[in-house]
């Protein structure tokens, strides 16, 4: 698949000199969903912001969609929907001269049937005539998205979107960016939600200390990070661990009653069906099994905490 | 040329003025007419005419341009500042709009709006006094050329403003004594010949001097060197501007 924003060596200097990226590649490929994780200060947002056009980089280049971000500012920005961190509205304006502008700001045309069916995809049709300071949070929200899609983007930028956001919505919320998706519209999103991205993302990238740390498909990020553990639960309490079982990752629980199994994802079954046999061998009988495997969030975890 | 972002700008501030009529139109209009009820009617009956004109007539264009300034640079600096201060500034930093498209959309609504409250002001003024215009042409250049010049200088201090005091102060604190002391409500050769003298480093004196020229042909200064002074300010504020958009000054960083 072809990348429609290229990000080449990227760095960002503060004029108070916090180095807030540096030197970030990133290749985004058209129609995918990139979810980008990472602690609050690592340089998420900065990134964004870059590729957007509201922070001037320092040093490297962006291309969005073969153009340059700074000198072709004309084209990239008309590719890009923009949802904000902040709930940031214009109290006094009314929903639907609000995401009207925001059309218009976009140098589109007035087309009045798009914005009632964005309205419509995001459940506002009811509160277009509703001034913004009248609507809750989540509403707010909801705007800051119908803004971003009122010039119909190619390209969606959702930072946090769904930061104090109710489970309802956040399902519906998906739901569009799915639709999104499926017209073919590239989604990258910014989230501390590890199991949204986990749920919607096809490639997670984490960013810490203003790098890129790692880049990867979900599943193979999954597999390759992803740890597994078996559990069992014995028929009889163990004291100690046989030395037979030794070359096995394994280890007793407190009281004797289990047996941990720490396994690589990708290694999977053979080792299992070895140790369960040599179990058998070694008259060790167990009442139940099950697995678990690493979410996004503990790798996360572990690799910002290398990091540290 | 973005022109859908032009006119996006421009229509939407100028909506912020239709909704806040009262604000915007009817107060400057009441303070105004206060001006000609005590000044021109009341103490302005026993004050002599000057140079043939008699003192509520005089007193007109400058009360014009003090409104104009006011309105232009009021106008001028909200409509920058207040999406800088809600956040909502950076859907318009990241469209597809330059900056120079930005102050078009902003600069000509202040514009526009200062416009229409010199007009109606001007209205208000003819039922309370005589007034007649001998240059209608060059009163309405000087009425634009001013209304432009005050509204990009309004937008700079929206730009440069990081709170509501600092937005305040120009307007409040800057703009009345110039005006008082630019000759609005006097001719400078009235005054003793030191205070003439520093009268003339005062920019509103060129402004409201040939503003009022274009009405009666009386003058402070020539009506030339006013023309001058204003299209020199009106250069300093586009620099100004140059700069803060070369550098992305508070906006960008």
């Amino acid at each position: 698949m072809a990348s429609v924003v290229s990000i080449q060596n990227l760095t960002k200097t503060y004029g108070n000199g916090f180095e807030a990226l540096k030197g970030i590649d990133l290749e985004i490929e058209e129609g995918e969903i990139l979810a980008l994780l990472g602690p609050n200060g690592a340089g998420k947002t900065t990134l964004i912001s870059i590729v957007c056009g509201l922070v001037n980089p320092s040093g490297g280049k962006v291309l969005v969609g073969g153009y340059d971000v700074v000198r072709d500012f004309r084209q990239t920005r008309a590719m890009i929907g923009l949802v904000p961190q902040e709930l940031t509205t214009d109290m006094f304006e009314t929903v639907w001269n609000t995401v009207s502008f925001s059309r218009g700001v976009h140098g589109k045309k007035p087309n009045p049937e798009l914005v009632e069916s964005v309205l419509k995809d995001l459940s506002l049709w009811a509160k277009k005539d509703n001034m913004l300071r009248e609507l809750s949070g989540g509403m707010k929200r909801r705007v800051l998205i119908a803004k971003a899609l009122a010039h119909e983007p190619q390209i969606l930028f959702l930072d946090e979107p769904t930061a104090g956001v109710d489970v309802n919505l956040r399902r519906e919320m998906w739901q569009v960016v799915e639709r999104l998706r499926e017209n073919g519209v590239t989604i990258i999103l910014t989230t501390h939600y590890i199991e949204e991205a986990e749920e919607i993302a096809d490639r997670v990238g984490v960013i810490n200390g203003g790098k890129l740390l790692l880049i990867e498909e979900k599943t193979a990020l999954m597999k390759k990070l992803g740890r597994k553990q078996l559990r069992l639960e014995l028929a009889e309490p163990l004291k100690i661990l046989p030395d037979s079982l030794s070359p096995y990752n394994l280890t007793l629980s407190e009281d004797g009653a289990a047996l941990l199994h720490e396994y690589k994802g990708e290694e999977g079954d053979g080792s299992i069906a070895s140790l369960l046999s040599m179990l058998q061998a070694e008259n060790i009988h167990f009442r139940d099994l099950s697995t678990r495997q690493s979410s996004l969030e503990d790798i996360f975890v572990a690799l910002v905490g290398e990091q540290a | 040329m973005n022109v859908e972002a032009i006119k996006s700008i421009y229509f939407f501030e100028m909506a912020r003025m239709r909704r806040t009529l009262l604000q915007s139109v009817i107060s400057p209009v009441i303070t105004t007419s206060l001006y000609f009820i005590v000044f021109g009617t009341a103490i302005g009956s026993r004050i002599q005419s000057i140079e043939g004109v008699s003192y509520g007539s005089f007193i007109t264009p400058g009360l014009i341009m003090l409104t104009l300034l006011t309105q232009c640079i009021g106008n001028g600096s909200i409509g920058i500042y207040f999406p800088k201060f809600t956040g909502t500034i950076y859907e318009i930093l990241s469209a597809p709009v330059a900056m120079t498209e930005i102050l078009i959309g902003y600069v000509g609504a202040a514009a526009s709006k200062g416009l229409i409250i010199g007009l109606i002001i001007l209205a208000t003024a003819s039922f309370f006094v005589d007034i007649s215009i001998a240059h209608p042409f060059v009163m309405a250049v000087f009425l634009v050329l001013t209304a432009v010049t005050f509204s990009l200088f309004g937008f700079i201090i929206g730009i440069w403003a990081k709170n509501f005091e600092q937005l305040n102060i120009v307007p409040m604190l800057v703009v009345p004594p110039l005006t008082f002391l630019g000759g609005s409500f006097y001719s400078i050769d009235m005054l003793p010949p030191f205070w003439q003298a520093v009268s003339h480093f005062n920019p509103v004196l060129y402004l409201v001097s040939g503003f009022r020229w274009s009405f009666y042909e009386i003058a402070d200064v020539n009506p030339l060197l006013s023309l001058g002074m204003v299209g020199l300010f009106l250069a300093i504020c586009l620099s100004i501007l140059g700069w803060i958009f070369h550098t992305g000054y508070r906006l960008r960083s």
